[in-house]
């Protein structure tokens, strides 16, 4: 079973979104698409400063059996990328939650965030 | 997710209840329900070069040749040469059509003065049984079907053979690279040990009547659990098989890809009494030029380059990535591609990657011996 944290929100794309109370949010992938994905070697980040519109792909995390696109679950600017994930990708199999959050969003809509799922909502759509 | 789905049109392998029991992904595969991963790819890739691995292979089709003419149908309609070979002894080989493209490519080992054993890919088995049939039209040989009779599986590694002889009496010593003895394993009688294999590690494949697969697949789990014998799934094997820079057909070999693009020529015997099947097409590649030829790259990125990725000289198309993975040895990306000539002689090769062209550095060796 996938572990889904109760405070995230989701999308059924598979990524989550943590809401950091200061207008900005905090961006990775599931549990769920990393067991789907498997060994993480490489996760492609856009730069301090992009923006994105809500739908929008921001990236592309590698998989041995695959690439796959990451969309931006809101619309915004990016405020901070995890450098981390460079040296070492394979924290997004280890810690999807934690060490291997992607990006850091400065909400330009934060109704949008209204949108997303919550973690019952997310669970119904695996 | 794929777990407990039950597919009508895909076959299982008498290992697929032992498969569910050790936790395997199960994927489709060449009409098959086989397991992709038990634990991680890379895990299981790195298993088999440091210590061994376990990989349940029974998908592989069998057939069975014999009659008088049969070293004279072999020498015909594979491209390598059988009337040398010594009972006990394997030859890799392509079955070609009259037009130089492969119908297969297969291990033909040689059981008797006038019988012949087969190992076919599994998605060829039935297309490969069914050429065999009509091209034995005027020899003296039948040809049986044996798919439904065999199991197999693959120990590779360097623990691979301390591993195997704690389960038999058969000397595996005396088994050279390429031979094979018939023997007992865990058990169970009747199969045949073979050095072979396609990871590039040293091991062996054991072919099992099917009603013993699971008996010798569990006695191997046990007898290997201290030496760090793990299962092995299709992902491991088949970025293994690309490290080794092995073919593997629809990829690097195809109806339309022949032998000789693909850098094989080492198995096509021109000079053998009479012609093969398929020869005036491959003597004609050969003199004429060949239109495009496989070769196999690394990536100094850490983008991977796809199955059908374009391969540019310039802004010139001229190739098309054919297979690509993560090497877990090099800690990069690796793959082949079918490029035209003469531009896959030139040193500027670039892959598109998502809109981005990344240099191919192209390899002249195996990148793991």
């Amino acid at each position: 079973m996938s572990n889904i944290p109760s405070n995230l929100k989701y999308t059924k794309e598979h990524e989550w979104v943590a809401d950091n109370g200061d207008g900005t949010v905090t961006i990775g992938i599931t549990d769920h698409a990393q067991a789907a994905l498997g060994d993480v070697t490489f996760v492609d980040l856009p730069k301090e400063g992009d923006s994105f519109a809500a739908g929008d792909v921001f990236g592309t995390v590698e998989s041995v059996k695959a690439a796959s696109d990451l969309y931006c679950p809101v619309a915004g600017e990016v405020v901070a990328v995890n450098g981390e994930l460079d040296g070492a990708p394979e924290s997004v199999n280890s810690d999807p939650y934690g060490a291997a959050w992607m990006i850091k969003v400065k909400l330009s809509n934060a109704a949008e965030l209204g949108d997303l799922l919550d973690a019952a909502g997310y669970q119904a759509v695996l | 997710m794929l777990k407990g789905m039950i597919d009508p049109l895909l076959q299982r392998t008498p290992l697929y209840d032992f498969h569910v029991r050790h936790g395997a992904r199960i994927v489709p595969f060449s009409g098959w329900e086989m397991p992709v991963q038990y634990s991680t790819i890379i895990e299981e890739h790195f298993a088999v070069r440091q210590q061994a691995g376990l990989f349940d292979v029974s998908h592989m089709g069998e057939a069975r040749v014999i009659g008088p003419d049969v070293v004279r149908f072999l020498d015909y309609v594979m491209t390598n040469t059988y009337s040398p070979l010594k009972v006990g002894q394997a030859k890799y080989t392509l079955m070609c059509q009259p037009d130089g493209g492969c119908v297969d490519d297969v291990i033909v080992y040689r059981m008797g003065a006038e019988e012949f054993f087969i190992c076919l890919n599994a998605g060829n088995a039935a297309k490969d049984i069914e050429w065999l049939r009509e091209q034995a039209k005027g020899f003296a040989v039948t040809v049986a079907d044996e798919c439904k009779l065999w199991a197999q599986l693959a120990i590779q590694g360097p623990k691979a053979e301390g591993i195997l002889a704690k389960l038999t009496a058969t000397p595996l010593g005396e088994i050279k690279r390429f031979c094979f003895a018939q023997g007992t394993v865990a058990g169970v009688d009747g199969c045949i040990i073979s050095r072979t294999g396609y990871t590039g590690s040293p091991g062996f494949e054991v072919y099992i009547p099917a009603a013993g697969a699971e008996t010798v697949a569990e006695a191997m789990l046990a007898a290997g659990k201290d030496e760090g014998l793990k299962l092995a799934g299709l992902g491991a094997r088949d970025s293994l098989r690309l490290e080794a820079c092995y073919p593997l057909y629809g990829h690097e070999i195809s109806e339309v890809i022949s032998p000789l693009q693909a850098g094989l020529d080492w198995v096509v015997k021109f000079g053998k009494t009479e012609q093969f099947l398929g020869q005036p097409a491959l003597n004609e590649q050969r003199a004429g030029g060949l239109p495009s030829k496989i070769i196999f790259f690394k990536l100094e990125d850490r983008r991977i380059a796809r199955t059908g990725a374009t391969v540019f000289a310039g802004d010139s198309a001229v190739g098309e990535v054919r297979s690509g993975t993560f090497s877990p040895c090099l800690s990069q990306p690796i793959g082949s591609a079918l490029v035209r000539i003469p531009e896959a002689e030139q040193p500027n090769l670039t892959v598109d990657i998502r809109g981005t062209r990344i240099p191919l550095m192209v390899v002249s060796e195996p990148f793991f011996k």
